[in-house]
């Protein structure tokens, strides 16, 4: 990594100032140390936002309220978020390791870069660095988008966005909020980020109001069950009403640049009592306008079944 | 003493030798008193650091190091180590500064324009182009297959692929060299060989073998990739005579993974045949692989040490690839090997619809594996398998498989042992052999104990360093059976000293005496009995020193193991999970039976991990490697493994080394266990939920 100067700002101004002059945020820094040794970011100045007061406060009794500096541990850990936000809870549980999970934060994992072996790879100059092509394309895509890919094919890799999204959450900058769901971007509106983030904002926590009578889950496919990646996702918010689903969030993490809302999934169910049947239905309709690439075919299926898995798991049900 | 009257000490009466022996270095490593190579730090010492080239094929046109010379704090540069670079992250160029940081900055400040080649980095990509095959390797036994197929009850014919591994050792390679004057020196090296390394790198280095020192007193792990300095060796020598000062050169994990070694791959396509009865009858098979730019390459395919195969025309034919290169990985060519055949002899028992278990007793050729094979089949109860594969549906399905073993381990003659005694009543025993992991400094200081009738602590057990008595590198299982005898015939020879002075003072001959809870006593009336200490007091004023040499008697080659492996396959996830394994291995007397059954499990664990996720990926268009770290290159996590029971089978009381037997069929009978499981058989290796998904479109 290049020399750095180090800044602990006093406040979520001077830290947003110091964005402007050059600076990189730092919270947990699971993911910006290694953005650094890869020498993929050179910046000026490291700002530690965890010299800021605040945005450490954790609720999930009248609603859901998460300062961005809250660790995912904390999140995975807390009762009354595990009981009314049950699939947020569980992907921060799911997120890497113990160790990351002491560490890593809210707003790390919103904001974090993408894992595509071409992006972390420095001497490899592609679409998101500023270079002409995506080299995923050619190259090895077992862990590439089947969703909205194009020309960058990178999947998102936060677990806990699409647990958010579930719940219709907002997310809380410096500047504004907004819907969590518009906070991400395709690479076919902006090829080089992932969020709507402009220079010198950031992100203070997430919010999302209480949704009684909701069962939710999110369900992580993994290659290593211990500790990895999600290969596919899925996370559920179903409303029930006299045991039909009268309305349902289905949102997909690990197959898309964003986490990826399906709408036909959620279409499938609607009305529906939740069984294997209906789960698988919503399953396959929601891979059927999947467009898998060279090596990752597999995920289709793969994302029909967490679909089903997470219907299943949100409705209480043995899977 | 004659060679033949030599025999390992008897298990009724032993206090430490064929029992359960803690480490004796397993304090120092739980507390961190142990120092590896990482550890060492000596005044004034500097960091070396290497520049590698990111192309897979390229010649090096020009090399500007004027930026990085000019950098506050830079201390050496080599720009010459190589004009060529056959693959990404061959070496070039080389700093040593006064921290590791300037040396990253100074490596990344230096500018080099290269002539970038085409380059093949994958087997599959290269096996067509004729430039890049060797001549194949032709094995051609009995009635040409293709006159017996039909005769046979069953015959297949599918294609089969195991990648290249990676070592993965947690420690990387590195040194930290200083220079003792113009021409001696010291080097602390992670290394499975102190004397071997000793002679290459002085050799490297233009100075005489016994003028360098290399020390290893432990290491984390070499699995095959560590028997020379390497590169980085001869590097970190150059950078400390340049600089005139210590250096310090270990790799990063990038590096280690490009750059020091893998396990090939193996691609077959192959066409085999069984009778009714159960028996192999014949194997036609074209092999590839790549150990890297190199054209030679083989695996232990058809695995003829274990199996009766009567019929066999196979081709190997080695892909050069711009890649590192290959080099020993525990057991090498086996686990490849064995893979191919147990699998192919797994797929023609279920097509004849015979027990795998029976056809594998049936195709043994010695009844070892058949008693083994019996007695890991009650350890799993291979009675509740699943006897219909592929007819029970659900998403969670149970099943097992096994596959069989074998490997040499004897021992090398060279070893050399030394035994003192000192008249204060210190016990020290040397050698210049090196603990790769597996528990050498402890028997080492086990069998000098146990002649001596001293409690273990007793004894000050000295390894890894090449100034210490001649041994072999620890390679193919050969380091407990070169050794141990050594150690012996040291510790026999001081006790003969001991006896010598104690005898007229006991009043009895030398060969009536015995050692025994620290007193040296007469054998048929222990009560007449001096303590170890009245004893040494009349040695001589610096005590006594005894060599001893590899004894041919105490040692044996050749074992057997098979292995059992109860899986469970999530059909939904494609996620398997190991249950059980019970694995069944032979090694001769056991030493330390609690060393030879961590040994056991070890080696399993690796071969879990090679079944279910080792995979190193090269990049076609890029010819760089994906997964050069542990973020993609996974391996089995602790929460992976299964309960693994290991069942330690002695055919013999002589010394057998089994650093690399376990490894073996690990991964064959955890691929024919998922077919037992589900019916689905996957020929490629890793078992991932992509291959699953893969196999399961394919059969559809």
């Amino acid at each position: 990594m290049n020399n750095f100067a180090w800044l602990e700002p006093k406040s979520v101004d001077e830290a947003a100032e110091a964005l402007k002059q050059g600076g990189i945020a730092l919270a947990g820094g699971i993911d910006l140390l290694t953005v650094l040794k890869e020498r993929l970011v050179e910046p000026q100045q490291v700002v530690n936002l965890k010299s800021l007061p605040g945005m450490r406060s954790l609720e999930g009794r009248n609603g859901l309220r998460i300062g961005a500096l809250v660790t995912l541990d904390r999140i995975a850990a807390d009762e009354e978020l595990g009981r009314n936000f049950a699939a947020v809870a569980q992907a921060a549980a799911s997120v890497g390791s113990p160790q990351i999970r002491n560490v890593g934060t809210l707003g790390g994992n919103l904001c974090q870069r993408p894992r595509c072996w071409y992006f972390r790879d420095a001497e490899v100059h592609c679409l998101k660095k500023g270079g002409a092509a995506c080299y995923a394309v050619a190259g090895n895509n077992e862990y590439h988008a089947i969703f909205g890919g194009g020309p960058c094919h990178i999947v998102h890799p936060s677990d806990v966005a699409p647990a958010l999204i579930a719940f219709d959450a907002e997310v809380i900058t410096n500047r504004r909020r907004m819907p969590l769901q518009e906070f991400f971007v395709l690479p076919s509106e902006n090829v080089r980020a992932e969020n709507v983030l402009e220079i010198g904002e950031i992100v203070t926590g997430v919010e999302a109001g209480m949704r009684p009578g909701t069962f939710s889950a999110y369900v992580k496919m993994q290659e290593r069950p211990s500790f990895d990646w999600a290969l596919s996702g899925c996370a559920v918010v179903l409303q029930m009403n006299g045991g039909r689903v009268q309305d349902a969030r289905i949102v997909l993490s690990g197959v898309a640049p964003i986490p990826w809302r399906s709408r036909e999934a959620e279409a499938a169910v609607k009305g529906r009592a939740i069984s294997e049947v209906t789960a698988d239905d919503a399953g396959q309709a929601a891979v059927r306008a999947a467009q898998p690439m060279t090596d990752n075919r597999f995920k289709v299926k793969l994302t029909a079944n967490a679909v089903k898995i997470a219907l299943l798991k949100a409705a209480g049900q043995r899977v | 003493m004659p060679q033949e009257q030599v025999r390992w000490n008897d298990p009724k009466t032993s206090r430490y030798l064929n029992k359960r022996i803690p480490r004796v270095d397993g304090p120092d490593k739980v507390t961190g008193a142990a120092k590896y190579t990482y550890d060492i730090a000596l005044p004034g010492m500097l960091y070396g650091k290497i520049l590698r080239c990111p192309h897979a094929n390229a010649r090096v046109e020009s090399i500007d190091v004027s930026a990085a010379k000019a950098m506050p704090g830079v201390r050496a540069i080599i720009d010459d180590i190589s004009k060529t670079a056959r693959f990404a992250g061959q070496e070039i160029a080389a700093v040593a500064a006064d921290t590791e940081e300037i040396a990253r900055d100074a490596i990344h400040a230096i500018r080099v324009t290269y002539d970038v080649q085409p380059h093949v980095v994958n087997t599959r990509a290269g096996r067509n182009d004729p430039d890049r095959v060797g001549d194949p390797a032709e094995l051609s036994e009995g009635a040409d297959p293709s006159t017996l197929w039909s005769q046979a009850a069953a015959v297949i014919e599918a294609e089969y692929y195991v990648p290249v591994r990676e070592h993965l050792s947690l420690e990387t390679h590195g040194i930290v060299f200083r220079w003792d004057g113009d021409d001696k020196a010291t080097a602390w090296v992670s290394t499975q060989a102190v004397h071997g390394v000793a002679g290459g790198l002085a050799n490297a280095l233009r100075i005489q073998r016994q003028d360098l020192t290399v020390i290893c007193n432990h290491m984390g792990g070499g699995f095959g990739s560590k028997f020379s300095a390497g590169t980085e060796g001869s590097v970190c020598g150059r950078l400390a005579r340049l600089a005139g000062k210590p250096v310090k050169l270990m790799l990063d994990r990038y590096e280690e993974q490009v750059a020091t070694g893998n396990g090939p791959d193996a691609l077959m396509q192959c066409k085999a045949a069984m009778t009714a009865d159960g028996k192999l009858l014949a194997i036609e098979a074209d092999l590839w692989g790549t150990n890297g730019p190199g054209k030679r390459w083989g695996v232990a395919f058809p695995y003829r040490t274990v199996y009766n195969l009567p019929n066999i025309r196979t081709r190997s034919h080695g892909v050069s690839t711009n890649t590192g290169g290959a080099r020993a990985l525990r057991a090498p060519g086996h686990p490849q090997g064995n893979f191919l055949t147990e699998t192919v002899l797994d797929e023609l028992a279920a097509k004849v619809g015979l027990d795998p278990l029976e056809v594998r007793k049936k195709n043994v050729l010695r009844a070892v594996w058949r008693e083994q094979l019996d007695a890991g089949a009650k350890g799993i109860g291979w009675e509740r398998r699943n006897k219909t594969p592929g007819a029970v549906s659900g998403r969670y399905l149970r099943g097992m498989g096994c596959a069989c073993n074998t490997w040499g381990g004897g021992g090398r003659g060279g070893s050399r042992c030394d035994v003192r005694i000192g008249s204060d009543g210190s016990v020290w025993v040397g050698i210049g052999t090196q603990d790769l992991g597996t528990g050498t400094r402890t028997y080492v200081a086990a069998i000098v104990a146990e002649d001596l009738g001293l409690p273990i602590e007793r004894v000050h057990a000295e390894i890894g360093s090449s100034k210490l008595g001649q041994s072999g590198g620890s390679g193919g299982s050969v380091t407990t059976a070169s050794v141990a005898p050594a150690v012996k015939m040291a510790a026999l020879a001081a006790r003969a000293r001991l006896f010598e002075v104690a005898a007229p003072m006991l009043g009895v001959s030398a060969g009536d005496l015995e050692c025994a809870d620290g007193r040296v006593q007469a054998r048929r009336n222990p009560s007449n009995s001096l303590s170890f200490e009245q004893v040494c007091a009349k040695l001589p004023p610096g005590g006594i020193e005894e060599r001893g040499e590899w004894n041919r008697s105490l040692q044996q080659s050749g074992v057997a193991g098979a292995q059992f492996v109860e899986v469970e396959v999530d059909t939904w996830t494609g996620n398997v999970r190991p249950i059980k394994v019970v694995a069944v291995q032979d090694c001769g007397y056991a030493l330390n039976r609690l060393a030879v059954e961590s040994q056991i499990i070890g080696g399993v664990i690796q071969g879990l991990s090679m079944a279910l996720f080792e995979d190193r990926k090269m990049d076609d268009p890029t010819g760089r490697m994906l997964n050069p770290d542990m973020e993609n290159y996974k391996v089995l996590g602790a929460l992976e493994v299964p309960e693994i029971v290991p069942i330690v089978f002695e055919t013999h009381d002589k010394v057998t080394g089994l650093g690399e037997p376990p490894v073996i069929p690990t991964a064959a009978a955890t691929g024919n266990a998922v077919f037992n499981a589900t019916g689905i058989r996957i020929r490629t290796l890793p078992i991932t939920p992509r291959r699953w998904f893969d196999a399961l479109e394919e059969q559809s």
